[in-house]
């Protein structure tokens, strides 16, 4: 995975609340084995609407998304992770997301920022204007060129995930012994939990 | 620790933590894995590019169900019938290929235990009390109904669960939502999980995990806990939750994958102590008085825009907050409705009865009851019934639903995900309207441009003879 420190960026001022995984990437597009390529899916419904923000070339390039509350909403495809990280989004800012979809983000390398409403309607502003925004993940901040300086919080493991490009697969599968250990005490205590598929 | 009070969540939660790290996210060991051919081709994949095993092969089970066709599946001489649609096709192909490869337990396509991962899990036994249950499907919460803590989950953590049986995760805060007195006749467990969102709205269970509480749950059967807890999640929570006890219980006794003989006596004896602690503390509560639920329907695209039935269109000057007149709006002119129009008014053009949140026998059963003797409206279109699983269909054919079904006009379908997302040939063309019983009402969902209105399988069966949304209590 690609790490992320600093990304600095014109941003798409997105705005909508909800903005559910359907919205993100259709279903129809779902129907790949692949991960790649998913960008051209992207917001396709939106897209269709003539004068459309995605499409607007003021924000051609962009490396940010700025959304409403509740982003990601809907469906746990991961796909919308795709999509957006096929778009070229490394970055998305909204006063909120969904859990499903910030997990998925992360381990696309994608970071979710939380900003409060305010914050959030001040960077549409000037997301319109098509000047770069700055995130900056060791310091926690997003800043303007107009000296706005907002700071968030992000869950520790994730900030960790995200600066060292880490892959949680492989370090869980350092803890194998740990894990190991478990299962054994649940094998002996309540050996019914273990047996799965394997009762029938 | 024992000590403390718990919330049934927390119990749940503490049962499974393999280790906890300094940022306080806990490493927690999966029970229960389902897998589908849609959201795990790309785990799979990167599993083989790693040279990565299945750390615990038995605790997963793959069931095809999201973009099979629900046509028959077997031609006349008894071969299977291949999927038209390429794609399709090769996710499926992927799925049979996969499974076996890793020696995880594959019911195909054609086999009567096929059906949608959420009716299959508790069907086969695999589903538990107590345990925690994953899959690339955001309504796994559906398992919750048993008492199990099961969420969805994305491809890169299906993953993550086949290499390592395990997540890395930051607990949620335990939410109550206390339902008091009991429900009217004619009101359904779709009408009061629909109610409930529209109380607390879409992101009200946002970081929660909800637990249902009250006498109305106690008295429900299993599969009507399925479908409250199935939609947890378009609430925002994480999960969904309802105390295990002796119906619960009754359900699970003798299917395929639960526990037999000692073991079961040693199972039921752990899972009656899954239950909240007097004195346990919620992060939030929330009380809803049954009295006021009324058949309910959603006239918007987010499902917490619910009214009842007798309701009308609302407006979006209806709405205090600026943000939820534009999305009403939007809302509005997606689904072509005008403010004021009784709800009663909207016709209807297709009827859906399936989904994993009402495609189980008692949800045909109660579709049926209201089309007996009655056939649709000459404005419907296109009625389909897909039932959950071949044994439910099977079930459905022994008590003779399916002929009542038929004769009705609708379609009788092979089990599959189907109109519920659009991903396979049944879809809503645009511009239609479509009383579901599914989950979600999203823009597009049922296909471009499909206008959805989710309502329960008695007020379906009501749309489709009516040929528009009406009371299901003026037709029984
Ligand atoms: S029926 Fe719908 S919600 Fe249920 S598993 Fe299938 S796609 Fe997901």
């Amino acid at each position: 995975m690609q790490p992320l420190t600093r990304v600095e960026g014109r941003a798409i001022p997105l705005g909508l609340k909800n903005v559910d995984t359907d919205i993100i990437i259709p279903a129809k597009w779902l129907k790949t084995i692949s991960r790649e390529g998913l960008g051209a899916g992207a917001f396709e419904a939106l897209r269709a609407e003539p004068g459309n923000v995605i499409d607007d070339p003021d924000y051609a390039g962009a490396t940010l998304l700025i959304a409403g509350d509740n982003f990601g909403c809907g469906s746990s495809r991961e796909h919308a992770a795709w999509a957006l990280g096929d778009m070229g989004i490394r970055v998305v800012i909204a006063p909120s997301f969904s859990d499903i979809f910030s997990g998925n983000a992360v381990k696309n390398g994608i970071l979710p920022v939380v900003l409060p409403q305010d914050a959030v309607d001040r960077l549409l502003e000037v997301a319109r204007e098509g000047v770069a925004i700055t995130v900056d993940l060791e310091s926690q901040t997003v800043t303007t060129p107009y000296q706005d300086r907002f700071t968030f919080t992000i869950d520790p493991f994730r900030r960790e995930c995200l600066l060292g490009g880490l892959d949680e697969v492989g370090l869980t599968m350092a803890r194998g012994e740990a894990i190991g250990g478990f299962e054994a005490s649940r094998t002996a205590a309540q050996p019914w939990l273990m047996r799965g598929t394997e009762a029938a | 620790m024992a000590s403390r009070p718990r919330t049934l969540y927390e119990k749940i939660w503490d049962a499974h933590v393999v280790e906890t790290r300094d940022d306080g996210t806990a490493l927690i060991y999966i029970d229960r894995h389902l897998v589908h051919e849609v959201t795990s081709p790309q785990a799979f994949e990167a599993l083989k590019v790693a040279g990565r095993p299945v750390r615990r092969p038995e605790l997963t089970l793959a069931v095809p169900d999201h973009n099979l066709p629900t046509t028959a599946r077997l031609d006349a001489k008894g071969a299977p019938v291949p999927i038209a649609d390429p794609e399709s096709a090769a996710q499926l192909a992927a799925l049979e290929v996969n499974a076996p490869a890793y020696g995880i337990r594959y019911i195909p396509a054609t086999a009567k235990e096929q059906g949608i991962v959420h009716v299959v899990g508790p069907e086969q036994g695999f589903s538990l009390p107590g345990t925690t249950i994953v899959c690339g499907d955001s309504h796994t919460a559906c398992h919750g109904g048993l008492g199990a803590l099961a969420f969805g989950i994305g491809t890169s953590e299906v993953e993550h669960v086949l290499a390592t049986q395990t997540l890395l995760l930051q607990q949620s805060k335990p939410m109550e939502v206390r339902v008091e007195g009991d429900l009217g006749p004619g009101i359904s467990a779709k009408d009061l999980i629909l109610h409930i969102i529209g109380t607390i709205g879409a992101a009200g269970g946002s970081g929660y995990v909800i637990e249902y509480r009250g006498r109305v749950f106690e008295a429900m059967t299993l599969e009507e806990r399925l479908t409250v807890c199935n939609m947890s999640i378009e609430a925002g929570a994480r999960a969904g939750l309802i105390a295990p006890d002796d119906v619960t219980f009754a359900y699970l006794k003798g299917r395929p994958m639960a526990p037999k003989g000692a073991e079961w006596d040693a199972a039921v004896a752990y899972w009656r102590t899954l239950h909240s602690d007097q004195g346990a503390v919620f992060a939030k509560s929330v009380t809803i008085n049954a009295a006021d639920v009324e058949p309910s329907v959603t006239w918007g695209t987010s499902p917490e825009d619910v009214v009842a039935i007798g309701g009308r269109v609302p407006s979006p000057d209806d709405f205090a907050d600026e943000s939820k007149r534009v999305a009403a709006q939007k809302s509005l002119d997606y689904m072509g409705l005008v403010p004021g129009t009784p709800m009663t008014e909207v016709p209807i053009e297709n009827v859906f009865i399936g989904s994993c949140t009402n495609s189980r026998i008692e949800d045909l059963r109660a579709a049926a009851a209201v089309l007996k003797g009655r056939h649709k409206a000459a404005n419907v279109r296109w009625a389909i019934v897909v039932p959950g699983s071949g044994l439910v269909k099977e079930q459905a054919e022994e008590e003779g639903l399916d002929k009542v079904f038929i004769d009705a006009g609708f379609e009788w379908r092979e089990p599959g995900c189907s109109a519920c997302l659009g991903m396979n040939p049944d879809k809503v063309p645009p511009g239609e309207r479509c009383a579901s019983t599914s989950n979600r009402n999203f823009v597009g969902r049922q296909g471009p441009g499909a206008r959805t209105h989710l309502v329960s399988p008695a007020m379906a069966a009501a749309a489709a003879v009516t040929g528009r949304l009406a009371d299901v209590r003026e037709l029984v």
